[in-house]
């Protein structure tokens, strides 16, 4: 798995590549606790079109963002689910917890 | 129950090869014959069983070992025979308290706690025993009636 950030005006958008599960979510979820606590970026933005697969663990990663920029009261998006990564969302019920758009267009302009 | 063996994998506790395994299972279930939902289902129950396994048995030990054995089983009794994948997960960590195998209420948001219920959402069947010494998980799911062979 590999994660980078770019900035596009006042968001923060990491791209992520490769599967998500407990080898490398402490890496999201430190990634991400960074930019919303510390570096107080406004809109975070996860790109997750190149990411096939996320297990419990990556999906704790990303409520512990969601929470984490709703006590900062930023905002955190999701974009460019697959089709597993959707479903493990459903299951959860977490699908409409989360702000998720289809591409980074929508969400560059939410 | 009896099962004919299709695969068994040996493996030690590191998160690394759980990558590994899901590319296996990925192929075992697609070959066995499962829809492409339902690959990505019992795909996903076994990296989540994996996944607890390393994580609250082994607490994070990266050289434990691990067997994942996958093998064909039949369920009679019923009107219709039906074809299954039986996978049995047994590692050698401490029993397994049962009480907290049932894995948390999904109407609050948080994080954590979510694996438990991915596996029993995917699997027809979700068996826990402790034998030998060891902790044994047994999952099978069933192909669909138009499936079966």
């Amino acid at each position: 798995m590999q994660i980078s950030a770019r900035r596009v005006d006042k968001t923060t958008i990491f791209d992520v590549i490769g599967d998500i599960d407990l080898a490398n979510s402490p890496q999201i979820r430190k990634a991400l606790l960074h930019e919303i606590r510390e570096a107080r970026t406004p809109k975070v933005v996860m790109n997750l079109t190149k990411v096939r697969y996320i297990d419990s663990s990556g999906v704790a990663s990303l409520v512990e963002g969601l929470k984490a920029s709703r006590d900062a009261g930023s905002r955190f998006i999701l974009f460019g689910l697959s089709p597993a990564a959707r479903e493990v969302l459903q299951l959860s019920r977490l699908l409409k917890i989360f702000e998720v758009h289809d591409n980074e267009e929508q969400a560059l302009a939410s | 129950m009896s099962g004919d063996l299709l695969l068994k994998l040996e493996l030690r506790s590191n998160p690394n090869l759980l990558s590994v395994v899901r590319g296996a299972m990925e192929r075992l279930t697609e070959v066995f014959g499962f829809s492409a939902p339902e690959c990505r289902s019992v795909t996903r129950a076994v990296d989540e069983a994996l996944t607890n396994i390393m994580r609250h048995c082994y607490r994070g030990k990266l050289d434990q070992p691990i067997e994942v054995a996958c093998s064909r089983v039949q369920r009679r009794g019923s009107a219709v025979r039906r074809t299954g994948l039986e996978i049995l997960l047994s590692d050698r960590g401490p029993a397994v308290d049962p009480a907290k195998l049932r894995g948390r209420r999904l109407d609050e948001i948080k994080p954590g706690g979510l694996g438990l219920h991915f596996i029993r959402q995917s699997m027809d069947t979700v068996e826990f025993k402790r034998l030998r010494g060891m902790n044994q998980l047994r999952l099978v799911k069933y192909l669909q009636p138009s499936k079966q062979d």
